[in-house]
């Protein structure tokens, strides 16, 4: 379970993220949405101890994230931001072993050498492993990362826009895979996304931030509808049914 | 089963550890032409002061080293030294103030141990707000970092020129040899302090080898690994400091020679891995050095300072990496 309670960051005099308390129990994809700016990627990252708060509390498992000592925290949660570089040289199969680095600190086990290959497997890049990384394409590249996320085997998974720069294949691809994450592996997904359709077909609940507050949260069905996208989005958007899941065709106005 | 194992690590890490012993080998070779080549006169005396030479030298290479590869490796970035954030230029200027304020005579006398200790105090303190400007803050900007190295380094640099001017004939000839960049004349004892100090600072760091290779791969990463970034890079900031310390106080700055050995260990080893890129590098920092006095000393009879020779191909060799940087 994840927690926050009065979470608040502030850059100089602007309020990015306002006394959000949001509770996210075990299990499940739960989608943030909501316009640039929001707020959705500086919660994340503060869920995921990258950035201190100014304010409030994280747990997760009851763990204080500003507290708890961060090898320990890296058993328990993984997250993904949105620009993925590397500051060095590394192959897929390198960047995949990092993710056993809170177990192994570096030197791997056979166990960490089984997870490694599974990993690769499960996100089909077998035949790029001995590739460096600057040499995919950014969907491969994309999947690496995820693949290093899997590797480190945590019950929580925070996934900052992960579809970004993605094709259509690649987009609906890799939302798959992280949909069997939760499904499969029983992992406790929280994913920012752009696009609410994603949301509305893979998450099991959307939680809708707009000037760093929440202001929407149910069932996917519940808040993709037209009058809660001209709130969140501050536009008119047509929303459909389709395969009994709300579509918001925001590409057909404009 | 063991054997499979080793097997394995051989492959796995097949290149840098070839490399290293490579290195260990060459290293050994110039050691033992430096200290045995046309010994004349008393052997005793000649091997010591050889040998205080080839310790000196060793200690500096391994300093300038490793200090530049910790650089490298918390600020993301392969082209920043000590001594372009103005470490080395630091150090001088507390020798200047020193001299300027105390006299030489006075800084002279002091005890090697307890000047040096003072020396790498105000380094500390000075690694410390460094910290605090350029890694407390959320916007770690790289062009900021080096922006504000070049300023600190000049403002040290321009600061000891001018205490230099007002400083006293006498005293000012005493602080030149203090200062400039010489491996032929080590201090005994400050080789031995100096000694200690970087064997405490291997000793202090090893545990940290396995998280700065997490670190090298960026900020986020490492955190979301595990790694309690902050404190990693404090420690390594003070180690730094330390290590400029021991190679400014023996032979006096050395620009160049850090960026040119680090990016050397990192091609020739073709990896990043800390368990070999400091020794890497500081064996190629001691051969350069060794091996680069000894030419000057038979063959030029040692016309040019061995520095002059390292600025200047560092020299080169840092425009061509910031070209090649701009291509990419």
């Amino acid at each position: 379970m994840i927690e926050l309670a009065g979470v608040t960051k502030r850059y100089g005099p602007n309020t990015v993220v306002d006394g959000v308390s949001l509770t996210i129990p075990g299990g499940g994809v739960t989608a943030l949405i909501g316009p640039n700016g929001a707020g959705k990627s500086t919660l994340l990252s503060m869920i995921g101890r990258l950035l201190p708060m100014d304010g409030g509390e994280i747990r997760v498992d009851g763990l204080d994230v500003s507290r708890t000592a961060s090898d320990v925290l890296a058993r328990k949660l993984s997250i993904l931001r949105q620009e993925n570089q590397v500051a060095v040289r590394l192959t897929v199969r390198e960047l995949v072993e990092f993710g056993r680095f809170p177990y192994s600190r570096g030197r791997l086990t056979a166990e960490d050498r089984t997870r490694v290959e599974e990993a690769i497997d499960f996100l089909e890049l077998a035949e790029f492993a001995a590739r460096p990384l600057n040499r995919l394409s950014g969907g491969q590249r994309q999947r690496a990362f995820i693949a290093m996320v899997l590797c480190q085997d945590t019950d929580y998974v925070l996934l900052d826009e992960p579809l970004n720069n993605l094709d259509m294949r690649h987009a609906s691809q890799t939302m798959g895979l992280i949909r069997r994450f939760a499904t499969e592996l029983n992992k406790t997904i929280v994913i920012v996304l752009h696009d609410v359709n994603f949301a509305s077909y893979h998450a099991d609940r959307v939680v809708a931030m707009k000037d760093g507050e929440i202001v929407a949260d149910g069932a996917p069905g519940e808040i993709i509808t037209a009058p809660w996208m001209a709130e969140i989005f501050d536009l008119e958007v047509p929303v459909h049914a389709y395969a009994d899941r709300p579509v918001a065709a925001y590409f057909a106005i404009g | 089963m063991l054997v499979d194992r080793w097997r394995t690590a051989l492959t796995a890490s097949g290149r840098p550890v070839t490399v290293l012993v490579l290195l260990g080998i060459l290293l050994a070779m110039v050691t033992a032409l430096f200290m045995t080549y046309d010994l004349k006169g008393s052997l005793d005396f000649a091997l010591e002061l050889r040998g205080r030479k080839v310790g000196g030298m060793l200690l500096v290479g391994f300093a300038v080293a490793y200090s530049s590869v910790l650089l490298h490796t918390i600020t993301n970035n392969r082209i920043l030294t000590p001594s372009l954030m103005g470490f080395d230029a630091l150090f001088v200027l507390i020798q200047t103030a020193a001299a300027f304020f105390f006299g030489t005579l006075a800084f002279l006398s002091l005890d090697v141990r307890l000047r040096f200790g003072i020396e790498v105090g105000i380094m500390l303190a000075f690694a410390a707000v460094l910290y605090r400007l350029l890694f407390g803050g959320e916007n770690r900007d790289l062009f900021l970092l080096v922006l504000a190295g070049i300023i600190t380094g000049t403002v040290f640099t321009s600061l000891t020129a001018l205490i230099m001017r007002v400083l006293d004939p006498n005293e000012f000839m005493t602080l030149q040899d203090l200062l400039f960049a010489n491996f032929s004349t080590v201090n005994r004892e400050l080789l031995l302090v100096s000694a200690a100090a970087v064997v405490a600072i291997v000793v202090a760091t090893r545990p940290l080898l396995a998280q700065l290779d997490a670190v090298a791969i960026g900020r986020e990463h490492a955190i979301n690994l595990g790694v309690n970034h902050q404190a990693v890079v404090r420690r390594c900031l003070a180690a730094i400091a330390v290590l400029v310390s021991v190679s400014t106080a023996l032979v006096g700055p050395v620009a160049f020679l850090g960026l040119l050995v680090s990016n050397m260990a990192y091609q020739l080893t073709g990896t990043f891995r800390h368990r070999y890129t400091p020794a890497a590098a500081g064996m190629i920092a001691a051969i350069a050095l060794i091996g680069g006095q000894f030419l000057l000393q038979e063959l030029f009879a040692s016309v040019v300072r061995l520095s002059v020779i390292i600025s200047f191909i560092g020299g080169i060799y840092f425009i061509l990496l910031l070209l090649r940087e701009a291509g990419r």
